[in-house]
This record gives structure tokens, sequence and C-alpha cells, in this order.
């Protein structure tokens, strides 16, 4: 489970948003878009706990994976400056991922940070047959990444709080005017959007969660949330992904 | 291999190496099973028991500080019976001594839960848990009076069918006088527990829910390290199993050094899963000149007062 895998790019694709790709055995290993690799910053003891960044491409014949992570504290900053042939101590693959389900009109949601793991599902989603139609939520115009890449998997929409960029408002108000009928719906981003959506929504879906993880493989009991009926579960063990309606919100 | 050197034994414990991980580091187990063979660890010390199962605190319960971090889960465990008939009956299939951590909020729970837990064929021994400074009943108000302390740790004593340690807090101001209070009644001591530490977001609210962590990691070693040389030199027989920030085969010698007698591994197991079994393969390099680890037990303090050449 514990890998070091090699940089082979790193680059800045929105404001403090960096993708980096990586190489080595793990994407052998990855099999359900949705799950995610935890990090260690370096082999210092500065930094005790890794970070949990979602697996935003996996390209196996090349043995290569992308993460996409934003660049918020010390930890992140240290990542951003890993040079192409860095290594970096990996534990993956972890968590379950989104089920992968044969319909035929799906919408894909995505929120700032939690767009990446959304990639890799639309581009599997598609590699099946099923027509995916990506609604995207940024901030503003400078923290948009990767319109192009989902544009050419399917149709997509953005939507900018500040109106600097695509639809002004709230991926909400773009799902409202799409009128379309979809089979069921996948979503990442803010707990704020997953609760709009999940109570707005008629269709079935899955939506991912994010929490401040210990150790991320189910031993710390730091990442609990609580589900409907009233049990609690452990993110990185038993999500980050969930039906619509299984975590109270 | 020194693997002789290595071996320990303690009231109720016969340990093929001084390495644990410590309590609440290393759930019961199963995870860790992933990752390694469970039997190369010295000893297993499991999460915190309590009477009824308990949920926890709100989230967030982790924060990283500087080389260490800030947990409040606030104990959230299945309860003492669910985990006798499930946990530990998973970890009866490796051959590792368990050490069952008792927590409560009455002198009652504790009896109740030690009762219980002690008749596990695999407890060799128990760990009081009167140190947790992260739910608002019980834990931390038994450890920080040394009547109180001694009063619950007699009361467990009488129904442990094992040997008990008790974990001591290092929030108090007299730590010498709380390990000689508790040295009257308990088999051995375990130390330290979390230091109470905030962290606070960049608009200056706490980020924990519970506002106040347990900090815990590499930053808190020089504190354990110096809580366990003074309390070796007031009390040279009681078993002390030292804990607090270790990452490397060093820190173990220079617990042992300071007066433990055998090391438990805690924040660390979440950056390196595989950090048990790494340094007990070290710690095997570390003994090569010794005769056995204990040679140098004691030594920090043994060498200012000439006995150390």
């Amino acid at each position: 489970m514990k890998n070091l895998m090699k940089v082979a790019s790193q680059e800045e694709i929105a404001d403090h948003i960096y993708e980096m790709v990586l190489e080595g055995e793990l994407p052998e290993r990855m099999d359900t878009p949705g799950q995610f690799v935890h990090v260690r910053v370096d082999d210092s003891t500065e930094h005790v706990l890794r970070r949990p960044i979602s697996i935003a491409d996996i390209d196996k014949a090349s043995s290569q994976f992308t993460i996409v992570y934003r660049v918020e504290g010390e930890g992140t900053r240290k990542i951003a400056k890993l040079k192409t042939g860095d290594t970096l101590d990996i534990l993956s693959p972890l968590g379950n991922g989104y089920p992968l389900e044969q319909n035929d009109e799906v919408l894909i949601v995505g929120g700032g940070i939690g767009v990446p793991p959304l990639y890799e599902l639309s581009k599997r989603l598609n590699q099946m047959g099923v027509t995916t139609t990506h609604v995207l939520g940024f901030n503003s115009k400078k923290d948009v990444f990767y319109e192009e890449r989902f544009k050419s998997l399917g149709r997509t929409y953005i939507a900018t709080s500040d109106g600097s960029y695509g639809t002004e408002g709230f991926v909400t108000d773009i799902i409202r005017k799409l009128n379309d009928p979809f089979d069921c719906f996948y979503a990442c981003g803010p707990k704020v959007m997953l609760k709009v959506l999940s109570e707005t929504m008629e269709e079935g879906g899955y939506i991912s969660l994010e929490e401040r993880f210990g150790c991320g493989f189910g031993v710390c009991y730091a990442c609990v949330c609580e589900k409907t009926d009233g049990n609690y579960v452990k993110l990185c063990t038993e999500g980050p992904v969930f039906k619509k309606g299984e975590i109270l919100l | 291999m020194n693997s002789e050197k290595l071996n320990v034994n303690l009231p109720g414990l016969q340990l093929k190496n001084p390495v644990m991980p410590a309590s609440g580091c290393f759930s019961f187990g199963q995870e860790f099973s992933k990752f390694y063979d469970l039997s190369k660890l010295g000893a297993v010390m499991i999460k915190a028991a309590t009477h009824e199962e308990r949920t926890g605190n709100p989230t967030p319960r982790v924060a990283e500080t500087a080389s260490g971090m800030l947990n409040a889960i606030g104990l959230q465990n299945p309860g003492v019976d669910h985990i006798i008939e499930h946990e530990l009956k998973y970890l009866e299939s490796y051959d590792v001594p368990v050490i069952a951590n008792v927590a409560g909020t009455t002198i009652d729970d504790y009896v109740i839960v030690a009762d219980k837990i002690s008749q596990a064929p695999n407890v060799h021994a128990l760990e009081l848990n009167i140190s947790c400074p992260n739910v608002k009943a019980g834990g931390i108000q038994f450890g920080t009076n040394p009547q109180t302390a001694r009063q619950l740790t007699a009361a467990v004593k009488a129904v442990s069918d094992v040997p008990v340690y008790v974990k001591l807090s290092p929030n108090v101001t007299d730590i010498v006088a709380m390990a000689k209070s508790i040295a009257e009644v308990a088999d051995g001591i375990t130390m330290i527990n979390t230091l109470v530490g905030m962290k606070l977001d960049t608009n200056g609210k706490p980020i924990i829910a519970n506002h106040t962590g347990g900090l815990s990691g590499p930053a808190i070693k020089p504190v354990s390290l110096n809580m366990i040389y003074q309390v070796r030199q007031h009390l040279s027989d009681i078993p002390i199993i030292g804990m607090g920030g270790i990452s490397k085969a060093a820190d173990i010698i220079d617990y042992i050094s300071a007066g433990a007698d055998a090391v438990a591994v805690g924040t660390m197991n979440f950056t390196d899963p595989y950090i048990c079994p790494s340094l007990i393969e070290a710690l095997d390099n570390e003994v090569s000149e010794m005769d056995h680890i204990h040679d140098i037990k004691g030594r920090a303090y043994k060498s200012l007062q000439g006995e150390w050449v």
C-alpha cells in the first residue's frame, strides 16, 4: 500500500491549484474513480499527518496517475515545490470510490477542488457508453480548471459565484435550467453544495465528502460523520463516496 | 539476530521486544494487519474501551501542528462487550499480548470494564486511562489528583485478573507526586498521555470542534523524556512504559536511557503505518554492542550520580 512514486511533471493550472503527474507501480492497483491517495509531505517529522488528495486521472498503460490539489498551508506548499524526478511517499489506493453504473444519461457536478476525481469518473463512464453532462462551479475565473478536459467528454457548463466566467451563480442555478432527465448524478464539492443537490435532485446519486483526516486507513477515528440512520461512519474507509441521503449533511 | 537482547519481562507481559503501538493510534489492530504481521510487535495497546458504546466528539477532531498533532476524538468505541466479542477475538489469531486501555466517567464504569475485559484470554494487562483530556467527565479528572487516582487504581486492582498499569497525564504540576501515589497500588505506569493544546484558523477560531485537543507527536518527546527521568529517580522499581513522539530507534534508546522499561509508538503510526516493525528491526542494530537493551536503562540520571561509567 505504501509506495514511492516519481514525479513525472507538476504545474500550476489555476490559482493555487496544482496538477501533478506521478509515475510508478501504483496505477496498476487503482481501480475505482473517487478513491484517494494519502501523501506524506516529506521524510522529516515536521508534518506528521499525510495529505489526502483525490485521484484525477489514471493511465495504467504509462504507469501514471494524476492528482490535482490546492495549496492551502505549509504542507501543500512544500509538495508544490517538488520537481520532475523527485519522489513522493504515497499510501494508496484508499477509500471507496463511485460505483460505475450502466446508465444512459448522468449528471456530474463538481465544486472547486472537488472537481478533480470527477474527471476520471467521467472518463470511465464515457468508456462504458454513458452520456455525461458536467456542471462545474468555481469562485472566480482564476480558479477555473479542467474545462477543456471535461468538454472532450460531454456537455460542460461552468458557473462562477462572482460571474467573472461562465454563468454567474452556483451549479444549482445551471442545473435548474437544464430541464434534462438524468438517470443518476455524481457530485463532489463543498458540503453546502452537496446538501442543496441532495435536497433538490429528484434523481438518485452519489456524493463524495471531505473531512480532516488523521491516518486515512480507519484507525484514528478523526474523519467520522453521522449517517441519517444515526450511526457513525469513517469517511476514509467507508467513504468518501456515499449514496444520496445516506449521510446527514 | 539480537532478539534475546530485546526481550523484556514486565508484570503480566513477556515482551519479545520493547516496542508496541500506543492506545488510540492503532484502533484494535485489524487495519494494521493489512500492513504487517502483528505478531512482530512486543504488545498491542488497544483503543480505550468504555462500558457503553461512545460516539465521540463532533468534527473536526484532528489538526496538524509543528512536528505534532492535536486530537479530540472523545473515546469513540463500540463498548466493552463488543470489543471482547469481536476486536479481541480477532487479535487472538496473533501471538501478541494485548494491553487493554480502560476508560470511564465514574469509578463504577472503570470497575465494570476492567472486570470484564481482564478476563479475555489475550488481555495480559490493563492500562487505566485517567488522562484523556478530551472528554467532559471522567478521564483526566481522575488523573490530576493523586488521591483520587490511587483510589480508582485500587478499585480496579480489586477486580482485575491481570496487572494494572496507569497512564499518567502530563497536565499536572507535580508528576512525581502523582506517580508515587499511584505506584503504591499499581503494577506499572505508562507515560505520558497528550498535552492539552489548541490551534486557531486564520479567522482566530479554534480548528478542533472541542476547541482543545491532546498534543502528540515528536513535539512532545522532550516533555515525556524529562517526566520519565524525574519519576524513575524516585521510583526505581516501578515498570514504566514510555511514550511521546517516538519516530526512530534513537528515540527508543533515549527513553530507555531516561528510565523506561519499554516504549509505545503513537502518532507516527499515522505518518508511516510500518513504523513499529521498522523500529524493531532498527533496534536490533542499536543493541549489537550491548548484552541487553536494559544495560542502558536509566543511564541519563545514573551518569549524573556517578554510577555510570
